[in-house]
């Protein structure tokens, strides 16, 4: 069980600023959702909290241990990362793929146990890319290899899994089988997730609490009912009108196009 | 259930891969055996290939053959052909090794041992050598490689030192900085040659490589280096699969990037200077052997690695063998025989795999 925690974080690529004084903490059993425009910092934080950026001020907690006190190694046993759309090489399997998750649990000398491999063969069945295991991966579709990487970061056995736009290529029925997986397993192994959503409907339906950031700061964080309110939505996306309630389990949902015949009625 | 049957077979595909690695091993290495033997027995003295393995048998630990053939045999097998033989292997398995850890870690199939200047500083290094009018020896090395062994490591510092940003290197910076020096060099060496005088053959005869002054002293001088380069980066044969995910992935799976990129840079780049040093800049066998290793067995670096030790070695080995008895006396540049061996073998594996090969 890890807590992850950033303090007074500020981060920039060349001076030009993307996190501006960022505090957050992510805890054991907890899903948050970062959520907020394009470009206003979710893909960075997730960055430096896996510690492939430095931030140029303010200190980054695991388990209240300074980021860069832990090694390289011992880091990607703790957080598990599924990126999002990166770069892969062509000529390797899925299943080759999802096997180099347990790198951070092999020596350098030590080749794949067949625990290891039976480990691999389980994560692809839990997600649904089995069939894809011989494939080569520059035969795969961007929802199918979102899914292969889903497998991999399971394989990694880590404790917290940061998440970059998980379900963004994935059809509905897809996002629903994914983000079940990973909140089941978000209560069931009490893991700390962290997943930057585009989409504010999933968010709001998956997370137990959303940070919305806009323009590289923290604008508002709670329960999503309490986040995702008509006027964040205006002062972070520009959009009016919006937002109502889910007629189920009263969560919010966002649902656009509804302005238009409002502002036409008002007229 | 389908699904689960098809997980089944590739996890014992995955396990028998371990094994087929192990035959192509096996029989690589038979190969090799056999290439050695048929080189050295063929030259300009016809010496039996059963006569030349029993002579060669017979040096082994523990193996006695009573002596039938005549000693200058026993000499023209060990002293003269041999050692050229074994440094045309060394040579071929480095270039090989080498070529295929910068393909690896530039993750680009252009890359070759000589990308990043190693080439153009040795080059440079042997022109010198050549012109300057004093004969040093040291470490084993004569003035010519040593200066070709300095300057294929001082070019390829400087590309690290120009490409390096911070605590980080960026691939693309560093070949960019590497194809700038090595054009610079390149210049310089075009420049000292032009106004060499009568000692412009034997400028362009080593810039064209050769292994006709191959004795044992030179085969003891590159060994440790070429062997030591060899086994470091094999030993990291598995990170550099992980590697072949961009930097971000490979970091947020526990390997120290830049820490490794370093070592096997550092690695790679020992062996290749060490290889080319006493027999020039031989081009063609780093960027193919490794790529026709991949087409055949795929691009586990497990596999990859040292299966190109192997196969560069046996196609260096009947090159040379190629080179010197094709057009004899008249020995060919060897890095012609490459080129005309090689590329069109090359172009019917590429044909004939369809898949992407890199």
């Amino acid at each position: 069980m890890i807590e992850l925690e950033m303090r007074h974080v500020n981060l920039g690529y060349n001076h030009h600023p993307v996190l501006n004084d960022v505090t957050l903490k992510a805890a054991p059993g907890e899903m948050v959702g970062l959520i907020g425009p394009n470009g206003s910092g979710k893909s960075t934080i997730i960055k430096a909290l896996s510690r492939v950026m430095q931030p140029n001020s303010g200190q980054i907690f695991i388990n209240g241990r300074e980021i860069n006190q832990v090694t390289r190694r011992d880091l990607a046993r703790l957080i598990g990362v599924v990126p999002q759309m990166p770069l892969l090489p062509s000529t390797f399997t899925a299943f080759e793929i999802v096997l180099m998750g347990r790198n951070p649990h092999l020596g350098l000398l030590q080749s794949e146990s067949r625990r290891d491999l039976e480990m691999a063969r389980d994560a692809m069945e839990k997600t649904g890319t089995a069939s894809l295991a011989n494939r080569y991966i520059n035969e795969l579709s961007g929802g199918e290899i979102q899914s292969v990487l889903i497998a991999r970061v399971l394989v990694q056995e880590t404790e917290a899994i940061l998440l970059d736009e998980p379900t963004a290529n994935l059809d509905i029925g897809r996002q629903v089988e994914i983000l079940d997986l990973i909140k089941n397993l978000c209560a069931e192994k009490t893991l700390t997730v962290l997943a930057a959503v585009h989409d504010l409907n999933l968010a709001a339906q998956y997370c137990d609490r959303v940070i919305l950031i806009h323009q590289g700061h923290i604008h508002a964080e709670g329960r999503p009912q309490d986040v995702i309110t008509e006027i964040n939505m205006r002062q972070v996306y520009g959009t009016e009108n919006c937002v109502y309630t889910h007629p189920e389990n009263g969560l919010p949902i966002v649902l656009l196009g509804a302005h238009r015949n409002k502002t036409a009625e008002n007229k | 259930m389908a699904s689960n049957q098809t997980m089944k077979t590739k996890t014992v595909t995955f396990l028998s891969g371990k094994r087929s690695r192990i035959v192509s091993l096996l029989g690589l290495s038979a190969a090799l055996i056999v290439a050695i033997a048929l080189a050295t027995s063929a030259g300009s003295v016809p010496i039996p290939l059963s006569t030349t393995f029993q002579v060669l048998v017979d040096k082994l630990p523990y193996i006695d053959i009573t002596p039938f053939w005549e000693d200058s045999t026993a000499i023209i097998v060990l002293d003269i052909r041999l050692p050229r033989v074994i440094l045309a292997g060394l040579v071929g398995a480095a270039l090989a090794i080498a070529g295929a850890t910068y393909q690896g870690l530039f993750r680009n199939p252009l890359a070759d041992p000589y990308l990043i200047g190693v080439s153009q500083g040795a080059s440079l290094g042997a022109t010198l050598g050549f012109l300057l009018p004093v004969s040093w020896s040291i470490a084993g090395f004569g003035l010519i490689p040593l200066l070709a062994f300095i300057g294929a490591l001082l070019a390829t510092i400087t590309v690290y030192l120009l490409a390096r940003t911070g605590k980080t290197l960026p691939v693309t910076t560093l070949i960019l900085a590497g194809v700038a020096l090595s054009a610079l060099l390149g210049s310089i060496v075009s420049y000292l040659i032009i106004s060499s005088g009568d000692k412009m053959h034997g400028i362009i005869f080593w810039l064209m490589g050769s292994f006709s002054l191959s004795e044992w002293a030179e085969v003891k001088v590159v060994l440790p280096y070429i062997a030591a380069g060899m086994i470091i980066i094999i030993l990291f044969a598995r990170l550099l699969n992980v590697m072949q995910l961009d930097e971000e992935q490979a970091q947020q799976l526990g390997v120290s990037v830049e820490r490794y990129k370093l070592i096997l840079l550092a690695a790679a780049t020992l062996i290749t200077a060490a290889a080319v040093s006493f027999v020039g800049t031989i081009g063609f066998v780093g960027i193919i052997i490794p790529h026709a290793v991949r087409l055949v067995w795929g691009a586990d670096h497990r596999t990859l690695l040292p299966l190109s030790v192997l196969t560069g070695a046996i196609f260096m080995i009947l090159t040379d063998l190629a080179a010197r008895t094709l057009l004899a006396p008249t020995e060919i540049p060897i890095g012609v025989i490459t080129a005309i061996c090689g590329a069109p073998f090359f172009l019917y594996l590429l044909r004939r795999r369809k898949k992407a090969i890199f």
